[in-house]
């Protein structure tokens, strides 16, 4: 966009130096929003479909019905909140180990996503969920079974990991 | 019986007007946010019809908080006197002609003063110490600095103010609101008379009611609210109240000075009777009050924030000459029989 020339105020007509003019042409301008497209989002009857660079609350990937993840803790070691937790055991499965327990307190989490980057078998990916409201502080530290959510539905997040690797 | 009729009118208009200074709220929120491309509130009732109700509600039951070392007494005063002095200056504004209910001629005004216009440039002049005195009560530097701000500014404007009403005075030949209304029969509407004391007077009643771009008693980004900072639960809605209440009769008062008041031309050749010819005009005093309304909101929304120099520069060397030459061209045209 060309750059309009600066005017200063010796330059200005006396008569523009009433600003009434002025005045009305900005009202006129301000007027003519109202007419307008909204931006506003009716929020809870309209939701917002984030793109997939979106991080929500982290999840674990689910894949022919166990998760992927072999309880390395490297996760647990890089999140810079403490939030997570995982006890491993060894199982009869091809990976070997399995974690027993895993849970993140999502009151501690701050979406950093440093533990989806750094989990080696991506295990562990950001979701598209953002709505995150507890009544006791107990109901905030996510479960396996909270935190388990099948392959096909991150499909989007996974994607996108694999193409900006 | 002129006692009870008096009583009746005082509730009756108290209570229509804190009910169209509420809508007011709700007006200036729906319309600022339309012009910010929002939607603003539409949740509680139709279209966020019940809104100022919520409001109210949730304002009385918030906690008031007083600060420590604040004058108790005076910081409890103070939102008070805003809000008296914001209520009871409507008092000598017509809002319509005589109206006749059940055999009785009533005035439609609460109280016919014979020096009308004086009553209201007296109370306005009152309502700064509402401001002046919370900011001072409040023990705190923000509050401080507003109120002494409104002080100056709404002394430095209540001089242009009274100069440009002079004008309107001069072609009503009277100081009692009725007949200036009177006087403007048709379209002999002062407006058209008088635009340079239109001008002056719109801006002065912007500075006088701490509208933008006159907030500056109350400019957020410099003193966190201004001289009502220390405020809160009821009191802060008395302020509240009083702020919207004092732009509603600001609206009120030029639409009577300069707008015609409550005259509607034409009404009387629809061939209406004379009731609904009365509910007519109250209807279009009321009409022109929300039109001056919906300027003042759009103007808040149109103009930034004048600098307290550019303030005083506007009031002192620009408002007051221009009132003053206003005022001489009135005389002279009146001298000379053009009005
Ligand atoms: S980094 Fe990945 S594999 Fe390792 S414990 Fe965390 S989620 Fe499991
Ligand atoms: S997103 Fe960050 S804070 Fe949250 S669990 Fe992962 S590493 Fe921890």
């Amino acid at each position: 966009m060309k750059q309009k020339p600066i005017v200063h105020r010796k330059d200005l007509h006396w008569w523009e130096q009433f600003y009434i003019p002025q005045i009305i042409n900005g009202m006129r301008i301000t007027l003519s929003q109202v007419f307008r497209p909204k931006f506003t989002r009716q929020y809870p009857e309209e939701k917002w479909n984030p793109p997939s660079s979106f991080r929500g609350r982290p999840v674990l990937v689910e894949q022919n019905g166990v998760e992927r993840c072999v309880a390395c803790g490297l996760c647990s070691r890089v999140c810079p909140a403490l939030a997570i937790d995982v006890q491993a055991s060894e199982t009869e499965l091809l990976k070997e180990r399995y974690p027993v327990r895993f849970e993140i307190n999502m009151l501690r989490c701050i979406f950093c996503g440093f533990c989806e980057e750094v989990c080696p078998e991506e295990a562990i990916v950001m979701s598209k969920e953002f709505e995150l409201v507890f009544r006791h502080q107990e109901d905030a530290i996510f479960g396996k079974e909270k935190l388990l959510l099948p392959a096909d539905k991150l499909k989007d997040r996974l994607e996108f990991l694999r193409k900006n690797r | 019986m002129e006692l009870l009729i008096s009583i009746v009118k005082i509730v009756v208009v108290m209570g229509v007007m804190l009910g169209i200074v509420a809508y007011i709220v709700l007006l200036e929120r729906r319309l600022s946010a339309a012009i910010q491309n929002r939607i603003g509130p539409n949740r509680v009732g139709w279209q966020g019809l019940l809104q100022p109700i919520a409001d109210v509600i949730k304002l009385v039951f918030k906690e008031d908080i007083v600060p420590y070392k604040a004058n108790r007494f005076i910081h409890d005063l103070a939102p008070i006197i805003s809000l008296a002095v914001a209520l009871t200056t409507f008092a000598v504004v017509p809002f319509g002609d005589k109206i006749n209910l059940f055999g009785y001629d009533i005035k439609l005004q609460i109280a016919d003063v014979n020096v009308g216009i004086l009553y209201i440039l007296a109370l306005t002049s009152l309502g700064v110490y509402g401001l002046t005195l919370s900011g001072w009560s409040s023990n705190s530097k923000y509050a401080l600095l507003g109120g002494v701000r409104s002080s100056a500014q709404m002394i430095s404007y209540e001089l242009s103010m009274g100069l440009a009403v002079l004008g309107v005075v001069m072609i009503a030949g009277s100081l009692k609101l009725d007949a200036i209304v009177e006087a403007q029969a048709g379209w002999k509407w002062n407006i058209f008379l008088q635009p340079i004391g239109f001008i002056t007077f719109v801006t002065t009643a912007f500075a006088e009611t701490n509208r933008l771009p006159f907030d500056l008693p109350e400019a957020e980004p410099e003193l966190v609210a201004g001289y009502h900072t220390e405020y809160s639960g009821l009191k802060f809605g008395a302020y509240y109240l009083s702020e919207y209440a004092n732009m509603f009769v600001s609206s009120a008062i030029i639409t009577t000075l300069y707008l015609g008041g409550w005259q509607m031309p034409f009404v009387h050749s629809f061939g209406f009777s004379d009731f609904w010819i009365s509910i007519i005009q109250v209807l279009g005093f009321l009409a022109k009050v929300i039109i001056i309304v919906s300027f003042f909101i759009i103007i808040r929304w149109t103009i930034p924030r004048f600098r307290y120099d550019q303030l005083m520069n506007l009031g002192w060397k620009f408002m007051l000459p221009i009132s003053i030459l206003n005022l001489l061209l009135t005389g002279a045209a009146v001298l000379w029989g053009i009005l």
